[in-house]
C-alpha cells in the first residue's frame, strides 16, 4: 500500500475548515484507546481534558491568562515566518522584554504615576526588538544564520535574568530569595473583569492578532511580507529589499514576544523570578503553525493548546494519570492537526498494488 | 593523570553526544529536511538504551536498542513530513514534547536503577601512546563510532555517489526529480539516519556519560546539536570542531570556578553560547562559502507531481 | 467500533463518576510539585511523605497531586484549581509557590495551605522547612577527617540561603575538626542535569578535592566519585546505592513525619498557622547509615548527632568569621533564624566568591 498526495487546484475551503475537527476525533479515539490501556477511564480522562476546563467562569479566566503570550508571541511570529525569516528565540526577546519593562516598577520603585504602566509596555516591546535586532544584524549585515543566534541568545537573555535577579534586582526585604520587589499598584496590569483573574493581557494579544490580519490582507506592507517570503528574487523585482524586510519581521516579532513578556510579568506574575516562561516562547512556534500562520487562526490555536494545559492538569487529578501521559496525549494532538492539514492542500489516495513496485516512492 | 588530559577526557565525554546527533542532523538536513526534534529523538534513544541494558544486562544491546528508539521515532516525523507534507518546524517541535513525555512514561519503571556502564575498549599498541593513548584509544565504542560516523559523512556526502544524489535532492528538489531521483525515498533514508544518530547520542547520556536514567536527562543537548549544524555550515568535521569547542568551553568554566575567580557563574555558564555566536559570525562573514553550503531546498516540502 | 468504544466508555463512565462520589466522603490533603514525582530528588522525597499520609491515614484521607508545575501563574491556576475541587489541606512544595499560595489562601479562607521553605504566612497559610544545615555540619566533621588533602568539592545549586547556609555549616563542622579545611564550590546553575553535575563532579576532582558533597539532586557526583574512587555524600535520597563503597553518608528528606502530624491537627480540628523549622530532632531530615569510614570517624559522627538532636550543639555558634575574616559571632554567640534563612555571606575558609 502506497499513500498518494494530489496537489488540489485550489485550496478547499470545506477541509479547511473540517480538518481541525477530525483531528480532533483522531485524537479523541486514540487517547481513548491509550487511557484505556493505561486502566484509566476514558470518559472521565477526555471530559477533564476537553470540557471541565471550559464549564467554569474562573478556568475560562485561566484559559485566556495561559494563551494571552501563546497568541501575542506567536502573532508577531507569523509575520517572521510568512517572510523567511526564522526567530526562533521569542522565548529571549519575552525575556529581555519583561526586564526593560520591569526597569522603571524595579529601580524607580517609588515613583508614581499613571504613566508607569504605558510606559512599561513600550519598554517591554523596546526590550523584546532591541534583543531580536542581534539575530536581524548579524543576519542582514554579517550573513549569520539567525536560527542558530536566536537560539543561542535565549539561554543569554536566561542567565542574564538569573543574573539580576540574584544580584543587582533581588528585593532587599525578600530574605535574599532571587526575586525582584513585587510591582507597585500602579506598574500591575489590571484585571479585565470582577469575575476572574485574566488581564489585559488577552486584550493586547487579540488586538494585535487583528491588527496583523488587517496588514497582511490590506496593506502593501503585508504584500510585501508575502512576496518576499515566497521568493526572495520575485520580491527584489517589486523594489523590495529582503535586508529592510529581515529588519522589519525580526523587530516586529521581538517587540510582540517583549510585549508579551511585559504583560506577562506585570499582569500575571507582578515581580521578575529567575523564570517567568514555562517555555511560552518555543511553544508560541507550534501555535504560529497551527494556526497556519494565519492570526486569526493563531487566536484559536493558542485557546485550544492552553486547554491542553488546563485540561492535562485536569485529568492529572481526576483519573490520577501522571503528566508524562498528559504531554503524550498533547504530542499526539499536535501530530493529528498537522497532518489533518493536509487534506486542505492536497487530495489522499491509497494506491494499492498487487506486486510491488520495482522502485517505490516511499519507504514502507 | 596530569589536570589537562583530565580535562580533555571530560571534554569529549561530554562532546561525544553532541557530535553524534549534529552529525546526523546533518545528513537529514542535506536532503532538505529541517527535523528540530532532535531533543525528543535523543531523549527516547536516551530511555530505550537504558531499559533495553537492565532487561537484557547488556549494554551493547541497549546501544542497539538506542538507535533503533531514536530511527523508528523519527519514521514519525518522515511520515508527517514526507508523506503528509505537515510543517516541518511544528512537527520537529511537537516530536521533542511527545518525546520528553513518552520517555517520562516508558522509564517510569527504571528510576533510580544502577545503570551500567558501557566499558571502554583499549586498542592494542595505539592505546600506550602518551597523551593520546589514554585520550584517543581508550575510549567507549560510541566514541569509535562517533569518529567513524563523522568520517563516514564526509565520505559519503563528497566521494560517493549517492551522497551525490542526497545532496543533490537538498539543493533542488525540483531538478533531483525530473533527473529520476527518488526525492521523498532518499529524504525518508536521511530522516532516519538522523533518528539513528541521535538515539546513539541518548544511548551515549544514558550508559557512558551518566549511566542512569532521569527525566529529561538531555537537558536541551539536542538543541545545542541543532545549533553545531548550522555552526558548521553542514560540513562534517566542522560539526567535531564546533561540538568539542562547545564542550571545551562549558567544561573550562567549571574548572574556572573550582579554581575561584571572582565572576558571577551566570556569566560563565552563557560563555558556551555566546562563544558559538561569535565563532558562528567570524565562520559566515565569508557570504559566497556559506550560501555554498548551505542546502537550498532546506524545510521546503516536496511533492513529486505525477 | 467505534460505537462500541463509546458505550463501553460511557458505563463506564458511570461507574467512576459513582466511585468518585463514595470517596467523597474522606477529607482531601493535596500537593502541589514543582518536579516530577519521580525525580529521584525533592520532589520525590516530598511524594514518599505524601505516601506515608495516605499509607497511614488511609482511611480518613485520600491525597492527591500535581507534578511538574511552573512557578508563576501555572502555580496559581494548579492550587486555585485544588482548592475548589474539594482539597481541605493543600501543602505547596517549592519556594516559588510562595505568593500564588498567599493569592489562593486569600479567596478560599476556609481551606488551610502549608508552604515550604518560604517566609510568608496568613490566617490559614502555615510555612514549613527542615534545619538541612545540621545533616551538613556533621557531613563537614566527617569530610575533615577522611580527607587527606583537607580540601572538599561543593557541587551547589543556585545562590540562595538555603544552599549558602549549607555551605556554611558544613566548613564551620569541617573547620571545628580541621582548622585549614578549606572548600571549593561550583555552582552549576541547576538543579537537575546529571550531564552537568558530573562534568562538575569531574572538574572538583581533577582539581584536587577527594571529597565530594552536593546541593543538587541527581545521583551523577555520587557516580563519578565511585569512579574515581574517593568518597562523597548524598543528597535529598539515600543514594548508597549509587557508590555502595563511596557514600559516607546521606542527608535524607523525611517530610512525612510532618505531613502526618500536619493531617492529624488538620482532621481534628487543631491545625493553626504555624512556622515551624524542624530539625534532626524531629526528624524531618536523617542521615543515612554513616559507611565506609573508621570506627572512630562513625563514633564521632553519631556524638555530634546526637549533641545536635539534644539541642547542646548548635552548628552556628560563634566564634565565628565570616569570609573576609571580619568577626560575625562572638565566642558562644549563636546565629538566630532569621539571619539563617536570609544567608547571604560565606564564613571563613570558603575558597570562592559568593555570587551576588
Amino acid at each position: 500500500m502506497r499513500i498518494e498526495l494530489e496537489k488540489r487546484a485550489k485550496v478547499s475551503i470545506l477541509f479547511s475548515i473540517l480538518s481541525p475537527f477530525i483531528a480532533f476525533a483522531l485524537t479523541l479515539v486514540f487517547g481513548g484507546i491509550m487511557f484505556a490501556l493505561l486502566g484509566k477511564n476514558p470518559a472521565i480522562a477526555l471530559y477533564s481534558y476537553f470540557v471541565e476546563p471550559l464549564i467554569e467562569v474562573w478556568s475560562l479566566h485561566e484559559l485566556a491568562i495561559k494563551a494571552a503570550p501563546l497568541i501575542l508571541i506567536g502573532v508577531g511570529l507569523s509575520v517572521c515566518f510568512r517572510s523567511n525569516n526564522w526567530n526562533i528565540g521569542a522565548e529571549g526577546q519575552f525575556i529581555m522584554g519583561a526586564i526593560a519593562g520591569s526597569i522603571l516598577p524595579v529601580v524607580f520603585y517609588d515613583w508614581q504615576s499613571p504613566l508607569m504602566l504605558p510606559l512599561m509596555l513600550v519598554l517591554g516591546m523596546i526590550g523584546g526588538a532591541l534583543f531580536a535586532a542581534i539575530p536581524a544584524f548579524l543576519k542582514a549585515h554579517m550573513n549569520t544564520n539567525e536560527i542558530l543566534t536566536s537560539l543561542m541568545l535565549v539561554y543569554v537573555a536566561q542567565l542574564f535574568l538569573d543574573w539580576l535577579v540574584r544580584g543587582p534586582w533581588r528585593n532587599p526585604e525578600g530574605m535574599n530569595f532571587p526575586e525582584t520587589r513585587r510591582f507597585a499598584a500602579d506598574a500591575i496590569l489590571p484585571e479585565m473583569l470582577a469575575s476572574g483573574r485574566a488581564n489585559w493581557g488577552f486584550a493586547f494579544a487579540i488586538i494585535a492578532a487583528v491588527l496583523v490580519w488587517f496588514m497582511m490582507r490590506y496593506t502593501l506592507k503585508g504584500f510585501e511580507v508575502a512576496v518576499l517570503g515566497q521568493s526572495a528574487r520575485a520580491g527584489r523585482f517589486a523594489g523590495f529589499s529582503s535586508r529592510k524586510m529581515i529588519w522589519f519581521s525580526m523587530l516586529f516579532s521581538g517587540a510582540l514576544a517583549g510585549l508579551a513578556g511585559i504583560a506577562e510579568v506585570s499582569g500575571a506574575i507582578q515581580q521578575l523570578r529567575p523564570v517567568i516562561s514555562p517555555g511560552y516562547g518555543f511553544t508560541a512556534i507550534i501555535v504560529a503553525f497551527l494556526g497556519r500562520l494565519n492570526p486569526i487562526g493563531i487566536i484559536a490555536a493558542g485557546l485550544v493548546l492552553a486547554l491542553t494545559y488546563l485540561g492535562g492538569e485536569a485529568a492529572q487529578l481526576s483519573i490520577g494519570v501522571s503528566d508524562k501521559v498528559t504531554r503524550v496525549f498533547q504530542g499526539l494532538l499536535l501530530f493529528f492537526v498537522l497532518s489533518c492539514d493536509t487534506l486542505i492542500h492536497y487530495r489522499i489516495r491509497l494506491v494499492w498494488e498487487r506486486l510491488p513496485a520495482i522502485k517505490t516512492d516511499e519507504a514502507h | 593523570m596530569g589536570i589537562v588530559e583530565a580535562i580533555l577526557l571530560s571534554v569529549i565525554t561530554a562532546a561525544t553526544p553532541l557530535v553524534l546527533a549534529a552529525a546526523g542532523e546533518l545528513v537529514t538536513e542535506r536532503s532538505g529536511v529541517l527535523n528540530l526534534g532532535v531533543e525528543g529523538m535523543m531523549i527516547m534513544g536516551a530511555v530505550c538504551a537504558f531499559a533495553a541494558t537492565q532487561l537484557t544486562g547488556s549494554p551493547y544491546l541497549g546501544v542497539l536498542a538506542g538507535v533503533a528508539a531514536g530511527a523508528s521515532f523519527s519514521l514519525l516525523f518522515g511520515f508527517l513530513t514526507l508523506t503528509l507534507v505537515a510543517n516541518q518546524v511544528a512537527t520537529g517541535l511537537a516530536l521533542t514534547l511527545l518525546g520528553i513525555g513518552a520517555s517520562g512514561m516508558i522509564g517510569e519503571s527504571f528510576l533510580g536503577m544502577q545503570g551500567i556502564k558501557l566499558q571502554p575498549i583499549a586498542i592494542p599498541l595505539l592505546s600506550e601512546l602518551p597523551l593520546v593513548g589514554p585520550l584517543l584509544f581508550r575510549q567507549d565504542a560510541i566514541f569509535y563510532l562517533s569518529v567513524a560516523i563523522v568520517a563516514g559523512i564526509h565520505w559519503f556526502l563528497f566521494r560517493s555517489r549517492a551522497g551525490l544524489k542526497l545532496r543533490a535532492v537538498g539543493d533542488s528538489h525540483g531538478s533531483a526529480h525530473a533527473l529520476g531521483v527518488d526525492v521523498i525515498g532518499i529524504r525518508y533514508l536521511a530522516v532516519l539516519f538522523g533518528g539513528a544518530c541521535a538515539g546513539l547520542a541518548g544511548a551515549q547520556l544514558s550508559l557512558v556519560y551518566t549511566p542512569q536514567w532521569v527525566e529529561n536527562m538531555s537537558a536541551g543537548r539536542g538543541w545545542i546539536a541543532l545549533a553545531l549544524v548550522v555552526f558548521s555550515s553542514w560540513r562534517p568535521w566542522r560539526i567535531v570542531v564546533g561540538g568539542y569547542l562547545f564542550g571545551a568551553v562549558s567544561i573550562s568554566q567549571l574548572h574556572a570556578q573550582a579554581f575561584g575567580i571572582g565572576i558571577p557563574s551566570q556569566f560563565l555558564s552563557s560563555l558556551p553560547y555566546v562563544a558559538t555566536i561569535v565563532v558562528l559570525i567570524l565562520i559566515s562573514h565569508n557570504r559566497r562559502m556559506t550560501l555554498i553550503n548551505t542546502p537550498a531546498s532546506l524545510g521546503k516540502p516536496f511533492v513529486p507531481d505525477r | 467500533m467505534k460505537k462500541l468504544l463509546l458505550a463501553l466508555a460511557t458505563t463506564t463512565a458511570v461507574l467512576g463518576f459513582a466511585a468518585a462520589a463514595s470517596a467523597q466522603e474522606k477529607a482531601k490533603v493535596c500537593f502541589v510539585y514543582v518536579g516530577s514525582k519521580t525525580d529521584g530528588g525533592w520532589t520525590q522525597a516530598h511524594d514518599i511523605g505524601r505516601q506515608q499520609v495516605e499509607k497511614e491515614l488511609g482511611d480518613k484521607v485520600e491525597t492527591q497531586f500535581l507534578e511538574n508545575v511552573p512557578e508563576g501563574p501555572d502555580a496559581e491556576r494548579a492550587i486555585e484549581r485544588m482548592a475548589r475541587s474539594g482539597c481541605g489541606l493543600i501543602f505547596t512544595t517549592s519556594f516559588g509557590f510562595m505568593d500564588a499560595t498567599i493569592n489562593v489562601a486569600q479567596k478560599f479562607p476556609d481551606v488551610k495551605f502549608e508552604h515550604a521553605t518560604g517566609y510568608k504566612t496568613a490566617p490559614n497559610v502555615a510555612t514549613y522547612n527542615a534545619r538541612f544545615y545540621e545533616g551538613r555540619y556533621i557531613q563537614g566533621q566527617i569530610a575533615a577527617k577522611m580527607s587527606e588533602k583537607g580540601v572538599a568539592g561543593y557541587i551547589a545549586s543556585f545562590p540562595i540561603p538555603e544552599v549558602v547556609m549549607g555551605i556554611n555549616s558544613f566548613v564551620i563542622g569541617a573547620r571545628s575538626v580541621n582548622p585549614d579545611f578549606k572548600i571549593k564550590v561550583i555552582w552549576a546553575n541547576t538543579w537537575f542535569d546529571p550531564g552537568k553535575e558530573a562534568d562538575a563532579a569531574k572538574a572538583l576532582i581533577d582539581q584536587g578535592v577527594d571529597i565530594l558533597t552536593q546541593h543538587t539532586d541527581t545521583t551523577a557526583p555520587m557516580q563519578v566519585a565511585a569512579e574515581r574512587g574517593i568518597k562523597a555524600f548524598g543528597q535529598a535520597s539515600d543514594m548508597i546505592a549509587a557508590g555502595p563503597k563511596t557514600q559516607l553518608t546521606a542527608i535524607v528528606d523525611t517530610w512525612g513525619a510532618y505531613y502526618v502530624k500536619r493531617t492529624n491537627a488538620f482532621l481534628d480540628g487543631t491545625w493553626q498557622s504555624t512556622s515551624s523549622w524542624d530539625g534532626l530532632k524531629e526528624g524531618i531530615l536523617t542521615m543515612a547509615p554513616y559507611t565506609n569510614m573508621p570506627d572512630d570517624v562513625k563514633k564521632m559522627a553519631e556524638e555530634t548527632e546526637a549533641k545536635i538532636k539534644s539541642g547542646e550543639l548548635k552548628p552556628f555558634t560563634g566564634p565565628l568569621n565570616k569570609q573576609d575574616g571580619s568577626p560575625w559571632l562572638k565566642e558562644g554567640e549563636t546565629a538566630d533564624d532569621a539571619t539563617l534563612l536570609g544567608m547571604n555571606f560565606y564564613v571563613e575558609g570558603v575558597d570562592d566568591k559568593l555570587p551576588q
